[in-house]
């Protein structure tokens, strides 16, 4: 018992939860992204000193929750409409950081024309997208993100293109629109994959202080109560089965576009 | 006395918008009542005020811009027209529920579905019965004239904060359209950064200091009991509201057999009926409920027990009647007459139903 209180002492400590990242029992099933990517961005958060500057969105899914998690002030949007309510935030309180966290069905079903809209505006505003290819907080049913041949609770028999069309590589159509400055695909599966993420998160928010377009961050996730496999076999999956179809890696780096191409001549 | 000026209904929204302090207006265009967004774009007011105006891409969007920005503690305006109020419905409720302030403008049209541009009263029952899912009410206030469209931007956004509940003007096209004097404001300053911290800082999403806990907008409690004791403390409010906010007009009314009962611009023709009754020898008064909710059931009640009839004149199929028969509560007998799909009655037509169905030729 001496030697671990000689162990646990202050200057010995190598890491420690963020005081961003509150004490509430996480409603996340085990084995959930979520977890990972509300630490990760808390983090940043807590990194860039910007506590008191930032205000979160959260979406209507299993993140309904989030404002019950980082210690910051929160607006929870109706489904879909996350991008909306930033954007009426940013316009009214320009000098904050504003950033909605959003999963498949909100970002890219039902929200589908503000996330496009709030983008080619070139919105200041961080947005954080959690694909896990399925709705989790109604019970696993069929998303815009779901792969051809995966089985979901409206995709009984696994997802037919004659039936339910093909999945929505929305990312690839976010990082054409001018108004993106940063758009990216990242991961948490692996601690190199957390760092990676966390990287990029930061960087989403470092440009957002910028004024140079809105920054996007995709995180390829599981959800192993969705998918009904283990957290392990989860990973697995997402590596052989999300991962070839949507590729990690950034997609646009670095500001929104000039407007003389969009710009009349006459 | 402040600027005279000749304008159309739905350029005073703007104007209003502006000199009374507004902070943002999110809207979409649709006939009749583009011109508010127009006007505002024309007066550029970020370049002077600071206010914020953007086209958004929907009525959806509109609407839950407006959430963010009063979720900001920001005075926020939109305005649309009948199927846009549709649309934004879900938004109001969430609103209504997560108690934040706003001004939406409806400057309704003929419906129902994709309907007809002409006016109509026939959101009626929409605004004043809530209009989104859920136990909600908003304030509505219907103006019968331009300069009505400019007082109740102001009184609209003085009600919003007071309860923290969006505010309806509940407008149509014939009072967004028609050009009349109005005397406008003059310029208020918008509220400053400490000003909305002591209007809006108790709950506001200004941002987390180290000295409070965080501030959530929300409309989600998934805690069935606690969410009724919200439901209860919205109810509570809504109380109040018909406590302290029932305003209406009464016309003539000392002497009256019988009495009008209309709103809006169907109570200018109402009003000119009258006249045309009264040179005829039949006393007729009107009632003009200018908040409908808060209905002004008690000053109904009361005329209901010494007058021989109502006859209540709306641009729909009956929906204020309904509110007119459950204050008179059998007290005197109660007509309809209303004319639907953008159709206006002119006074004449009125005042032949005002015979047909009550006094007599």
């Amino acid at each position: 018992m001496d030697r671990l209180k000689n162990i646990i002492k202050p200057e010995n400590l190598v890491y420690a939860k963020t005081p961003l990242l509150n004490d509430a029992t996480m409603h996340y099933c085990p084995g959930c992204s979520h977890g990972v990517i509300h630490k990760i961005l808390s983090e940043v958060i807590e990194e860039l000193g910007i506590q008191q500057d930032t205000i979160g969105v959260s979406p209507v899914g299993c993140a309904v929750l989030a404002y019950n998690y980082i210690e910051i002030d929160w607006q929870e949007a109706a489904h879909g409409r996350a991008p909306a309510v930033a954007t009426g935030i940013k316009r009214v309180l320009p000098e904050k950081y504003v950033f909605t966290y959003q999963g498949d069905g909100d970002l890219a079903a039902i929200g589908t024309a503000e996330t496009l809209h709030a983008i080619n505006r070139g919105e200041n505003i961080v947005i954080i997208f959690v694909n896990n290819g399925i709705y989790g907080m109604t019970g696993g049913q069929m998303a815009p993100t779901t792969l051809v041949g995966q089985v979901t609770a409206t995709t009984p028999y696994g997802r037919e293109v004659d039936l339910n069309g093909y999945p929505l590589r929305i990312t690839e159509l976010i990082a054409q629109l001018p108004g993106a400055a940063y758009v990216t695909r990242q991961s948490v599966q692996t601690p190199a994959a957390v760092r990676k993420a966390k990287k990029a998160i930061k960087k989403a928010f470092e440009l957002s202080g910028k004024n140079v377009g809105t920054s996007f961050v995709e995180v390829v996730s599981t959800c192993s109560s969705g998918w009904k496999l283990s957290p392990v076999d989860s990973n697995k999956w997402m590596e052989t089965n999300m991962f070839p179809f949507y590729q990690l890696g950034d997609l646009k780096d670095g500001s929104k576009d000039a407007t003389d191409q969009f710009t009349i001549r006459s | 006395m402040g600027e005279l000026r000749l304008m159309k209904g739905n350029e005073v929204i703007a104007e209003a918008a502006i000199r009374c302090g507004c902070d943002a207006y999110f809207g979409y265009p649709i006939t009749p009542q583009s011109e508010v967004m127009e006007t505002l774009m024309t007066q550029r007011p970020w370049e002077d005020t600071g206010m914020v105006v953007l086209q958004a891409e929907s009525e959806i969007a509109s609407i839950h811009m407006i959430y963010g920005a009063a979720g900001a503690g920001k005075k926020v305006m939109t305005s649309s027209s009948s199927p846009g109020i549709s649309l934004m419905a879900e938004g109001i409720s969430y609103l209504a529920g997560a108690e934040l302030p706003c001004v939406i403008v409806n400057v309704q049209r003929g419906g129902p579905g994709l309907g007809t541009i002409q006016p109509s009263q026939a959101d009626y029952n929409q605004a004043t019965k809530g209009g989104g899912h859920g136990d909600y009410n908003l304030l509505v206030l219907a103006p019968a004239s331009v300069q009505e469209m400019n007082d109740f931007v102001g009184l609209g956004f003085d009600l919003a904060f007071k309860y923290r509940n969006p505010v309806m003007i509940l407008a149509d096209g014939v009072i967004g359209q028609m050009m009349e004097k109005v005397e406008l404001m003059d310029q208020q300053p918008r509220w400053t950064n400490e000003e909305v911290k002591a209007i809006s800082g108790s709950w506001a999403t200004l941002g987390k200091t180290a000295d409070r806990e965080r501030h959530i907008v929300t409309s989600l409690d998934l805690d069935s009991s606690r969410m009724e004791i919200h439901n209860i403390h919205l109810q509570k409010k809504y109380q109040q509201m018909r406590d302290e906010e029932v305003r209406y007009e009464l016309i003539d009314c000392e002497d009256a057999d019988y009495i009008l009962v209309a709103f809006g611009s169907a109570a200018r023709i109402s009003q000119k009926t009258m006249q045309l009754a009264r040179a005829k020898g039949h006393k007729v008064g009107l009632l003009r409920p200018i908040t409908l909710f808060p209905f002004p059931e008690k000053p109904i009640a009361e005329l209901a027990s010494r007058v021989k009839g109502m006859l209540v004149v709306e641009f729909n199929a009956g929906q204020m009647v309904n509110d007119v028969r459950l204050a008179v509560n059998g007290k005197t007998k109660v007509e309809y007459y209303g004319r639907m799909g953008g159709i206006v009655p002119s006074p004449n037509e009125v005042e032949s139903a005002l015979y047909q169905k009550l006094t007599g030729e």
